[in-house]
């Protein structure tokens, strides 16, 4: 059972401000959708290996050759504020 | 090292930027210094939607680094996502390993102050991307934004972990001087630590001498050069000891080099810095790496710089001294070994290379030595110059210097400044009896049995000549005119 605690570590880790409203929603989602991963933990998975990926394929690569990229004009068109060519963000100072 | 009753452990993480042409997961540039914002696209941005792919290259070089440090490559890795928030990171994950790393349990060999080797383990490698770049807006107390160019994000980055088995900040540096000239040799990383190519973390404990448990940890961050990872070490573990002699204990933490201060300072500990959330990565498939093709890579790994260093003590009968100074790059070993296919003199050539080109250039410096203007080729016309007898050791000095400036052969500068030696017996005969006659207080000296006024008139002779004479025909009429003048 997921608490409102671990809600609001993982709201947090996530930088999402929630409201105990939203806290309350989202642990009673989250613990729904919990509930539904028990229901897969009934099936037997006696002699099968555990798996992250949902097909057989492995080795999927490409070779080293440059691509072209995109404008900065494109990949900068929805940044919410800009100063030249950069990103412009908050101001961040390691401490 | 023991800091008094104290033993110190050092283990050191090192990010190593690949020589790839295209970053890890897409096809933008890795070219350093371009305009920000012009080598990235909708993957490397993690835009939504968006796929990455990996890059073959780095794959290899990553297998390349884990089989010259002889480390168990895993047939099975996979990538992870590492979760955490922070501007230069544009999709807030890093994809990097976690579980089936690419490689685990190899080992590097360092060479300590007194002169033996020693093997520090190394725990894993694995690949990740490196994140974006972030420079404050204004100077550091007014900034009121900083500006993210993610031209780096995405680029291969190769982290090895050593295991906690350094004993000194000496041993660390040490080890990232020998980590740093197997990725060169390797062609994996340029080497270059002001670039950034090659980032050094630290973690520091002390405990009681002897005892087998470790003591509490201190993450040392922002060290950027081989300096910096010395000074930034021996302040801590000299911190850590007068804490732990005051009784005091150590708080688990990670602290900041400040280089410019001399001292490391406390990062306002983030609370949960260190809940990053692994999960495997669901958009790129796991890798089963080939047997055959990392044979394959294991065929072609170039000499690395031990092997070369002791080839060079067998091969050219070379002191370790030098071999050691020789093979601390690639392109200065590669340098050397031209010279001497050149000039065949293996000890002559080391000399001239250590104190001459070593003076000029940093011999750990691959693209300087690449680049110098003293070729191997033009070094071996210098020298064979000496050992023809057309200028002496002392006027080839000024020459090598007139090298490095002009770019030019050594032949040219010599009959251009008329450097060749005098080597007329007449004309040097003439300048011996003048220098002897006008000094007849020295050869009264030599009869009473101070042989050590002959070298007086040689080198009163060489001065005379501008260091143009030929010194060992020098030398002899001197003892041949003073045996005459004893006689007599
Ligand atoms: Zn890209």
């Amino acid at each position: 059972m997921i608490s409102r605690d671990d809600v609001a570590h993982v709201a947090r880790l996530a930088r999402l401000a929630l409201t105990d409203a939203e806290l309350e929603r989202m642990r009673e989602q989250l613990n729904a959708i919990l509930a539904h991963i028990d229901a897969l933990r009934a099936v037997d998975t006696t002699g099968v290996e555990p798996t992250s990926h949902a097909v057989p394929q492995f080795n999927v690569m490409r070779d080293d050759e440059p691509r072209p990229c995109f404008p900065p004009e494109d990949m900068l068109a929805n940044a919410p504020d800009r100063a030249g060519d950069f990103f412009r963000v908050p101001r961040i100072i390691e401490e | 090292m023991t800091a008094g009753k104290w033993d110190v452990v050092i283990g050191l993480e090192v990010h190593a930027q690949l020589t790839t042409r295209t970053k890890m997961f897409c096809g933008c540039p890795t070219t350093f210094g371009a305009p920000p914002n012009t080598q990235t696209c909708p993957v490397c941005q993690g835009m939504p939607g968006t796929l990455p792919v990996v890059n073959r290259r780095a794959i290899e070089y990553g297998v390349r680094t884990a089989l010259a440090f002889d480390c168990r490559v895993n047939h099975a890795c996979r990538f992870a996502r590492k979760h955490y928030y922070y501007p230069d990171m544009p999709k807030n994950f890093q994809i990097s390993q976690y579980e089936e790393p690419l490689a685990e349990e190899g080992w590097l060999e360092i060479d300590r102050p007194d002169g033996h080797a020693r093997r520090i383990g190394i725990q894993r490698l694995h690949l990740e991307e490196d994140v974006g770049k972030l420079v404050h807006e204004g100077t550091l107390e007014t900034a009121q934004a900083s500006l993210v160019d993610f031209n780096r994000a995405g680029v291969p980055l190769m982290e090895t972990v050593s295991k906690p088995e350094i004993r000194s900040p000496e041993e660390a540096a040490a080890y990232l001087r020998a980590f740093r000239a197997v990725l060169v040799y390797l062609g994996v990383c340029d080497g270059n630590m002001e670039e950034g190519s090659l980032r050094c973390d630290a973690n520091v404990s002390l405990k009681p001498a002897g005892a087998a448990r470790l003591g509490t940890k201190v993450e040392i961050k922002n060290m950027n050069s081989f300096r910096n990872v010395q000074r930034a070490l021996e302040f801590e573990v000299k911190r850590q000891t007068e804490a732990l002699d005051r009784g005091e204990r150590i708080v688990q933490e990670t602290r900041l080099w400040d280089a410019d201060r001399g001292y490391t300072r406390s990062m306002r500990s983030k609370e949960f810095a260190h809940d990053y959330r692994y999960f495997p990565e669901p958009d790129l498939v796991p890798l089963k790496l080939d047997a055959a093709w990392i044979d394959e890579i294991r065929r072609v790994l170039p000499e690395l710089p031990r092997a070369r260093r002791q080839r060079f003590v067998a091969a050219y009968g070379l002191p370790a001294y030098d071999a050691a100074l020789l093979t601390q790059s690639r392109a200065l070993a590669e340098y050397y070994e031209a010279a001497v296919r050149d000039f065949p003199q293996p000890k002559l050539v080391s000399n001239w290379v250590m104190s001459e080109l070593l003076r000029e250039l940093p011999g750990d410096d691959e693209r300087a030595i690449e680049q110098a203007t003293v070729t191997p080729s033009r070094l071996a016309g210098l020298l064979r110059l000496i050992d023809d007898g057309t200028i002496s050791g002392k006027i080839a000095k000024t020459v090598f210097e007139t090298m490095v400036r002009t770019g030019e052969e050594a032949a040219a500068i010599v009959r251009r400044e008329g450097l060749t030696q005098v080597a007329d017996a007449g004309a040097l005969a003439a300048m011996v009896a003048s220098a002897i006659a006008g000094n007849p207080k020295a050869v009264e000296d030599y009869r009473k049995g101070k042989t050590a006024a002959a070298k007086a008139f040689v080198g009163q002779v060489m001065k005379a000549s501008g260091g143009k004479a030929n010194p060992a025909m020098v030398s002899k009429l001197v003892e041949a005119e003073l045996e005459k003048l004893t006689k007599t």
